[in-house]
Formats: structure tokens, sequence, C-alpha cells
């Protein structure tokens, strides 16, 4: 990211630094936002059971070579037990492999999904904030269109015209994994936009950006360096709700056949799959939704951290 | 500093108790349809009650005397597809059928042996009666004297006859014209009978007026709503002969009744039930769980549920329900599309002249029906709901052929489906998918199998392609909403109809016990095709000389026992030339309060056929 190169924001000139060796390091906004988000202990335990997740979803399939379509009636329906940890479904197959599987699957998309969205939300808000008239005028119009926009007649026809094309382009699963991830970040950008603008309408108004002005900052600097780094915590926040949402979209889309193949399990649609079985083998419904759940949580608890972190008031 | 660790441990584990709390709210995400509400409230807590004390102590009725209508109360009926029509002509499906089978009757009924029962006629025609003419060319019925319509006018042969104008006129656009098409004429010689003359000699004299597809509506209602107007016509509140009348119809939701007392047995103490609600809506397993669990419903219809979530809740010590089946003509089946379905074709894409790559290859189809072990599929995931398929018949059993037997899959089995294979010269690439060169082309044997979105179906996938990729194939699976799946909607690629995949697998079977029309759906002029609209019921494409050499002796064959013969080696060569592979007889499943009583229940013809004779 850009803002990783961000100046300090209280730097003394380079040439005190090379006279001046007793000066402290500079601390950057990132470095100061990471003392700050460290001291938020919910968010540091929760990026802590993210960062397993991801580990155990990335690597669990490596070293838990069990198939998640391997169909055995004999071991139909187990509960969780040494052989299958995480128990059987109805038709055998191992729900621990069909899990981390299924975690590849919703938490890339997830990610993916609510960086596209931020992305374009960013892109909108920045653009018709800063500039304003016509600009303005013609990006909010066209979010208001987006946001009337009925989702899933527009999911339904998205998917017919490009579905195929995607298939054959990238295959069966990463066609289809493109299209998700770029339906749901192109119905899921608006309030992002609208945020965005909302704050840089308010700050490009404010003192630091005139001085940026008045010293020469080009345009695009000051709207990457000085007015974006204050808009991050709406936007981080609204990101880390979005990954929980995108989890469930997708699982809605593949329950009404548009997703991933039947056979690919992602968490949404183990859910999907495992709700008549809550009384028989509630085990087919627990581990998904647990993981689901944990995710969705240390996300949230994450973002409610980084936003803290981050906000420029709240420096210690 | 160091109370801060077990601050953080403490904060960890209320985070995971909160993380399993939640996920048990995430385990049950369905928005399970809320039982019946307010239309039905009123009489709940009585009929809770009934059920769940079992033995019901009828209402206090002098012993000895008849039994009178309307002495058993209420009685709560669930589809979890809700009616939206009461007029059968413009029916959308089974549900709309049943739903205005309580008020509408046929000529005739079809009891569970497929054999035609009176209902608005005195008697069934036959052959040996004189009914029907002995070659197939007219059949006369006798109709029922004194029976009322509930506005209290009589039923006449009129009424049939306008029924028969009001199906035939194109303008009415209606969906059971299939079982009018080969009247030539209809004439009334007097009041109370109605001969029928075929256009071709019609081995099937059953196909008109009987059934759920042949109910009687009234003239003197409909008159005025015939062709372009049936649409603005009373099809929610139709007048009928049977044991109900309309109350109210709330499309899509609730239909709620009352007994007739124009009824022609209503003296004889039909219907038992005073009044009935006929809710829609929800899902079949919680359709399941209203007849099992909660006795919230009386009647619970079509329980597609996985057998092993719908097995132990009936057998349940505290089950409020019985489990009913009847062996219906249902076949569940793969289709074989024997053209490419390849998207770079366009225009011809699934059309024929475009042989498949590798499926138009006997030995593949060969190979790839015989490793499906269909027994094992039934009793896994269909238990009580369906049998294991090996033809296309399996009932009724004239038409059964002794000679296919399922026969048990095994590693032998395998081993013999991948010898046929490699035979055919379909040779195992370093992919481990086999594949061989056709007309110049690389062809790698990559299969798309598409069917709807429904969990069951989806295991059936997973089964099936399980099966396929041990020979060396790949399997791609695609569910599609069901919606879609059976639309006739032209512009949508993902209709069974266009078939744009190489398998793909849905549920059909002959609507009347006598399997003619049913056996043209595999004749060569059937094929489905762009120019004809996708029309016809050829979804395989395939075309096959003997078959419709024997489809023409079918249909001039007048000797029952030739023309059985003749079904079943349409059967046989169905099966041998592997057009479909079958997978699962199904029937039908409800189920029913243990109260309830008088239930026979029937493959042939709607549920609720004898519902003049249900009591609690």
């Amino acid at each position: 990211m850009s803002q990783a190169q961000a100046t300090p924001l209280n730097l003394p000139s380079p040439r005190m630094l090379d006279t001046d060796d007793f000066i402290r390091k500079p601390r950057s906004l990132w470095s100061n936002a990471w003392r700050q988000f460290k001291h938020h202990r919910m968010a540091m335990a929760c990026l802590f059971v993210l960062i397993g997740l991801v580990l155990v979803t990335v690597f669990g399939p490596l070293v838990y070579t069990r198939r998640i379509d391997g169909i055995d009636f004999v071991n139909a329906s187990k509960a969780p037990e040494l052989d299958h940890p995480f128990g059987t479904d109805d038709i055998g197959r191992d729900m621990l492999a069909r899990v981390l599987w299924g975690g590849r699957i919703s938490l890339s998309v997830g990610v993916a999904s609510v960086l596209g969205s931020i992305t374009l939300g960013m892109m909108v808000g920045a653009l018709s904030g800063y500039f304003g008239g016509k600009l303005d005028t013609g990006l909010m119009r066209l979010t208001d269109l987006f946001l009337s926009l009925p989702q899933l007649p527009f999911l339904l026809m998205v998917i017919y015209l490009f579905r195929d094309t995607l298939r054959t382009a990238f295959g069966p699963e990463t066609g289809i994994f493109l299209m998700i991830v770029g339906v749901i970040a192109v119905t899921t950008w608006m309030p992002v936009a609208r945020l965005v603008r909302a704050s840089f309408l308010s700050l490009k108004q404010k003192e630091f950006v005139e001085a940026a002005h008045s010293v020469g900052v080009r345009t695009p600097n000051i709207i990457m360096r000085h007015i974006l780094p204050n808009v991050l915590s709406p936007v981080i926040v609204a990101a880390t709700i979005g990954v929980g949402g995108a989890i469930i979209t997708e699982s809605a889309l593949s329950f009404l056949g548009l997703g991933f193949p039947p056979d690919v399990p992602s968490w949404g649609r183990l859910l999907n799959d495992g709700r008549d079985f809550l009384e028989v083998a509630p085990h087919v419904l627990f581990f998904p939704g647990l993981f689901v759940s944990l995710t969705v949580i240390s996300i949230n608890y994450i973002g409610d951290g980084m936003r803290d972190a981050l906000d420029p008031r709240k420096t210690r | 500093m160091l109370g801060q660790p077990k601050k953080l441990l403490v904060m960890i584990s209320t985070l995971i108790i909160v993380a399993l709390a939640l996920s048990a709210c995430g385990a049950a995400p369905a928005p399970t349809p809320a039982p019946p509400p307010a239309a039905t409230a009123t009489t709940a807590p009585a009929v809770v009650q009934a059920t769940a004390t079992a033995v019901p102590p009828p209402p206090a009725t002098p012993t000895k005397a008849a039994p009178v209508a309307g002495a058993c109360g209420s009685l709560k009926i669930l589809y979890w597809q809700a009616a939206t029509i009461l007029n059968p002509h413009l029916a959308q499906g089974t549900k709309d059928f049943d739903a205005s089978r309580l008020v509408l009757e046929p000529l005739a009924a079809m009891n569970p042996d497929g054999v035609p029962v009176p209902v608005l006629a005195a008697e069934v025609p036959t052959i040996a009666n004189g009914g029907a003419a002995k070659d197939f060319t007219t059949i006369t019925w006798k109709l029922k004297q004194g029976v009322k319509w509930s506005d209290g006018t009589d039923f006449t042969a009129d009424d049939v006859i306008f029924t028969y104008n009001y199906a035939s006129d194109e303008k009415t656009a209606v969906t059971t014209a299939d079982s009018f098409s080969n009247i030539k004429t209809i004439e009334a010689p007097d009041k109370f009978t109605v001969k029928i003359t075929w256009k071709d000699p019609n081995p099937n004299f059953y196909e008109a007026f009987v059934t759920g597809l042949g109910t009687i509506l009234q003239k003197k209602q409909f008159e005025a709503f015939s062709g372009a107007k049936a649409k603005d016509g009373p099809n929610l509140k139709p007048v009928g002969t049977g044991p109900f009348m309309v109350r109210e119809m709330k499309p899509d939701d609730v239909v709620t009744y009352d007994m007739n007392p124009n009824y022609r047995d209503f003296k004889n103490g039909k219907p038992c039930f005073k009044d009935v609600t006929f809710k829609g809506g929800g899902d079949a397993p919680s359709a399941a769980k209203a007849v099992f669990q909660t006795g919230e419903a009386d009647y619970g219809w079509n329980l597609q549920v996985e057998a092993s979530v719908l097995v132990p809740m009936a057998n349940a010590a505290d089950s409020k329900g019985i489990l009913a089946t009847a062996p219906g003509p249902n076949l569940e089946r793969l289709l074989v599309n024997r053209t490419n379905p390849d998207a770079s074709l366009g225009d011809k894409r699934s059309e024929p002249g475009q042989p498949h790559p590798f499926l138009s290859d006997l030995k593949v189809r060969q190979a790839l029906a015989m490793v499906i072990d269909t027994t094992e599929m039934a009793k896994q995931l269909y238990g009580p709901a369906g049998d294991g398929a090996c033809q296309v018949f399996a009932t009724p059993k004239a038409i059964v052929s002794p000679n296919i037997k399922c026969s048990a899959v095994t590693a032998d089995t395998f081993a013999a489906a991948n010898k046929l294979l490699d035979d055919a010269g379909w040779a195992k690439g370093s992919d481990g998918i086999r594949h061989k060169t056709v007309g110049g082309k690389d062809v790698k044997m990559n299969i798309v199998y598409q069917t709807t979105v429904n969990s069951l179906r989806q295991k059936e996938q997973a089964f099936v392609k399980d099966a396929w990729e041990k020979l060396g194939t790949k399997v791609e699976l695609k569910s599609v909403p069901a919606g879609v799946y059976f639309s006739s909607d032209e512009a949508n690629p993902d209709t069974a109809a266009k078939f744009f995949t190489d398998i793909e697998m849905f549920t059909s079977g002959p609507e009347s016990p006598d399997p003619t029309n049913y056996l043209k759906g595999w004749t060569c002029g059937e094929i489905k095709t762009k120019a004809g609209k996708w029309s016809g019921n050829n979804y395989e494409r395939a075309c096959n000389k003997d078959y419709d050499a024997l489809f023409d002796q079918l249909t001039k064959e007048t000797d029952a026992a030739k023309r059985n013969d003749l079904a079943i080696k349409m059967n046989e060569l169905i099966i041998k030339d592997v057009v479909i592979i079958p997978l699962v007889a199904r029937k039908s499943v409800s189920g029913y309060s243990k109260a309830l009583k008088g239930i026979i229940f029937n493959g042939w013809d709607s549920e609720e056929w004898n519902i003049a004779d249900w009591a609690k």
C-alpha cells in the first residue's frame, strides 16, 4: 500500500537526522498504530485467533489429507471421534477435511471481496468528496443507482452473462471465485463510498490540508497522504463488518446454485447443508458455525482495535 | 503487569464462549417458516390435543345413528408449496391440483393400483361392459344422476362437454391440454351420457376426465370465462361437486374450505371434517416436523427429506404421525446427452447433428451406467422414499421387465467398466483423466452434470461423481434453482430442456398407467431443438429407429397383453442403449397424524383423491 511509505507526521528534516545521531528513530503512522493496537487486548487476542484460523485452513489440508468427498455410508453421521475429529456428515464425508477446505474458500472470498469493495468505495468516495462539483454529482448518482439496484436480480443477470465466459477463461473454480468476489465487491462498495466522501468533504477544509496546499503538495499526494489516513478508521470498521457479510453472501449464492459447484464445501454451504441435521447430527452444523463465528468475531474485534489505533486524535 | 495475561486469558475464554453461543445461532440459520398463523389459530388447541392423546374420543355422537357429516372437526393439511390457483386446468403444479381436488372432481379417479374407480361416473366404461369400443375409437361415460354442484344446481353432461370446450380452446391455454388433445368430438346423447370419439384409436381411453387432470368445471360459473378471458375467471373460488367448498383462498398462502352440504354423500356422513385448512409454504423438513414432532398439521405432503433425518423423526417414540409411502410412476434418472453441449458451438449447441464427443459412444455410456450402485444410493439417501431402479418402470407390474435386474456394484464391476473404456480407446492421460482423439480433436472425459438445487440431489451428485471419478473422468457438478431449471424460458441457458451439459438429472414419470404418451418421449420426432423452441419430450436427443418402429406398433396394437410386451421391449431398449441411467424409483411420501383414518395413499392420483372418506 502506498500509505505504508507515508511521510511521518512530525518528521524532523532529513538534514537534521544526518547531524544528530541521538535523535530517536522517527515513528511512522503505522508503527504508531501498531503500538496503539498492541494495547487493545481483545484485538490482539483476536488477531492471534484469526492468524491461527488462516494458518489452519492454509496448511491444515496439507497435514490432514483425508478427502473432502470420500463417501462412506458405513461411517455416516458419526459424532466426533478419534478417526473423524469433527465427525462425518450423512453420507460419511469427513467434516474436518471439509471444514478446513471450506475455510480456504470462505476466508479468501470474504477478504478478497471486501478488499475489492473498499478499494472501489474509497476511490469513488475520495474523487467525489475531494473534487466536488459535477464529478461529485455524477459519482453520487451512480452510487444511488447501485444502491437502488435490486441485488438478487442484478446478481442473476451478472452471473448469467459472465459465468460461462469466466469459466472457460479461468476454469470452473477460479472463474467462479473471480465472479463471486467481483459480484460481491460491485454490490457492496456504496456505503464505503458515502462514508469516504463525507469525511473528505469535512477534511478538505481543514488547516493541515490548506497547509499542505500552501507548501505545494500535489493533489494526489494530498488525497493519499494527508486526507486518506484520517478517513481510514470508519472504512476499516465497514470493511470488517463486510467480511462477515461477504462470507454469508457467498453461501447464499451457492445455495441458489449460482456460486461454487455444489460439491465445493464453503463454510456457508456446510451450514446450509447441515441445517436439517440439527437434531440428528448437530456436529455437522456446529463446527462450520463455530469457525464462521470465530472468524467474524475476530475480524470485528481487530477492526475495533485498528479503529482505535488509527484514530489520529487518540495518539498516546 | 502480572494481572494482564490473566485478563487476556479470561477474555479469550469469554470470546470462545460467545463464539460457541453464536455458532449455535448460526447453526439454525434456516428461515424455518412459522407455523400456520392466524388463519388456523382459532381451532388449533383442540386439534393439537386430539392428536396428542392419539385415541381421539369422537365428539358425542349417538352410537348407533349413521355418521354425521362434519363430526370430525377441523383438518389441517400442510403443503410446503402453497397453492396459487384452484382451477386445475390452469394449475401450476401438484399443489394446485391437490388443493382443487377437495372441490372439483373428475369422472373417475385412479386407485393405488392404477385402476380407475368411478367418481362422477356411474361406472367405469370398459370393453367388457361395452362402454369402450373394441377398436379404441370411442368411449362412453354414464354419469351419476342426482349429483348437485355446491350452489344447488344439477350436474349434467353439459358440464363435461363445457369442460372439454374450455380446455381445448387454445386461448384458454390450459396446462392439462395433453389429456384432451386426442379427442375428436364429444357429445351428449342424453343428459347423463357423454360419448367421446378419439382422433385415432386410443388405447389409453382413460386419458380424459380421469384423475386430477380431468376434473369437471361448472358450465354456469365458467361459461363467460373461456378462452382469453380465462385468467379473469373465478379461478380462486370454483363451485364444485366435491365434499368441500372454498370459504376463502389467499393465493400463495392458505385455502380454507367448509364442508359442502350439497355433496352427494352428505347424508351418509361425508365428509367427516367440518372444515379444512390447506396451508402452504415452508420446506419439506419443516413440514415433516409439523406432522411428526409438533402435531401442528394433520397431513404433510411430499416429505422429500433425507432418510437420515426423516426416518428417526417418524419413528421416534413420541412421534405424532405416520409415514406413508406409495409406489408411484416417478423415476429419478440421469439423462445422457447425445449431442455436444460445447459452448463454442453457439447456436448448434446441444442440437441434433452434433454428436457428443464421448457420450455418443455406447461403451462409455455402459461403463458410466454400470458403476452406479443405485440400490445403495436409494437405501442410503432415500430410505423409505425410494427403491434403487434399473429400468424405466417400477409400476404397474405388467410393464416391468422381468429381464432387467439390478446387479451389485463391486470391485469387479469397476474392473469391467475400466476394461470397456480401455477397449473403446479411452486411455488415461498423465492427469489420470481418460482421453481419445475424436474427429481430429483430443477429447477429455470432462463431464458437467447438472440438476436442481436440493440437498438430497446434491448428495446424489456427490455419490455419482465419486463412482465416475474412479473410472478416470472428471466430473463438474452444477446446481440450478428448480424454478429456472424446469422453466420454459427460452433466454435461459440453464434449463433442463436446453440441456447444455453432458449429464442432467431429474424425476419424471408417466401420468397415467398406460405408458404410451410417456414412451413417445424417446422417439426421434420428440427431440428438442432450438428451432422447435425446445418443445417435445426427448431431452436426451437420442434417436433409435428400432425404438420408433416399436412405438409405431404400440400405437396400433389393441391387444392388452401384446401392448404390455411392446412396452417391456421399449423399456429394455432404453436401458440397453443407455438413453437414461435410472437411479431411484421414487415413492410418494407423506406423513399424517396417527389420529387420522381412511387415508389410502395413492401414487397414481391426487393424495386427496378420497378425502371424503378421511376421518378422525
